[in-house]
């Protein structure tokens, strides 16, 4: 089973998480990886050099090398995630809704830098010669396509309320939560099956 | 204006809890801590959990949960410095709709 990571911000507050379900998937026999978007941790490409288009081809081409026969997506992975073997999302959102977390943290950072921007200018200025926002050097089609990007319909949809507790995307600081985990694990590999 | 009171109300019960609910969950806030919060407990600049990147988190979280639009225009110090500032800015724009 491939694992297509959450973006941005929320790849790094839910990599514990994210690992976590791995070793819970592979309790339960289920063989999983979570290979790096480009641009991203190990990965030698340059970020601001990725849109949705290379991220998506990198993870059919990863689909094929691990000969994977399930995706599970989490959060914005599900705008990238493969289509073409069987799916489940899980707290899938819109590329609009992970840019604008973006946008309004890299408005509040130049303001306390006493640089006065506002979300619109620079989603203006992102879409003609992209923007780095808090750390994340984003070209203009990448910005573009996060615009309208809207999840597919995955075969499975696993929703937070799910999980009884609250998404681990929100905290401020990256955070595990073990029954979390293994509830997931739980829907997943009772999908799978 | 006096006919408006009981769902006036109501709405802002409702948006209280939300509000704790969400401070809950972006922080990790203990339940003894969100049940202790007054209007005049300090948020930013008083919880060391509350940073501007968490500020993001939390008025994207809020904006989802209240089916509200935060203008950044609107976001300022005053806006987030209490609870009760908080409670009262997001109760204004919810009525508005």
């Amino acid at each position: 089973m491939l694992i297509v990571p959450a973006l941005f911000d929320e790849g790094n507050k839910l990599r514990r998480f994210t690992v976590e379900t791995m070793r819970r998937l592979d309790a339960a026999g289920i063989d999983t990886f979570l290979p790096d978007l480009p641009g991203t941790n190990e990965s030698l490409e340059r970020h601001a050099a990725q849109d949705l288009a290379t991220w998506r081809s990198a993870m059919d081409q990863a689909v094929r090398h691990f000969r994977a026969t399930q995706v599970l997506a989490i959060r914005g992975g599900a705008l990238v995630a493969p289509t073409r073997v069987r799916g489940a999302h899980y707290a899938a959102t819109t590329g609009m809704k992970t840019l604008r977390a973006l946008l309004r943290a890299h408005v509040m950072q130049r303001r306390e830098a006493g640089v006065h921007v506002t979300i619109d200018n620079a989603l203006t200025t992102g879409r003609t010669e992209g923007l780095s926002m808090v750390g994340y050097d984003c070209s203009a089609r990448l910005i573009r396509d996060l615009e309208a990007a809207r999840p597919p319909e995955p075969e499975l949809l696993v929703e937070q309320s799910q999980l009884q507790g609250p998404g681990l995307w929100l905290r401020t600081e990256p955070s595990e939560d073990a029954q979390q985990s293994l509830l997931l694990a739980r829907i997943i590999s009772g999908w799978r099956s | 204006m006096a006919t408006n009171l009981p769902a006036r109300t109501e709405q802002s019960e409702d948006t209280d809890l939300i509000l704790r609910q969400v401070l809950s969950d972006v922080l990790g806030l203990s339940a003894e801590r969100i049940a202790e919060l007054e209007p005049d407990s300090g948020l930013f600049g008083h919880l060391p959990e509350l940073d501007s990147m968490a500020v993001a988190g939390l008025l994207t979280e809020l904006e989802d949960r209240l089916d509200i639009i935060i203008d950044d225009e609107d976001v300022d110090g005053e806006m987030l410095e209490t609870f009760g500032g908080l409670r009262s800015f997001v109760v204004g724009k919810r009525t508005i709709g």
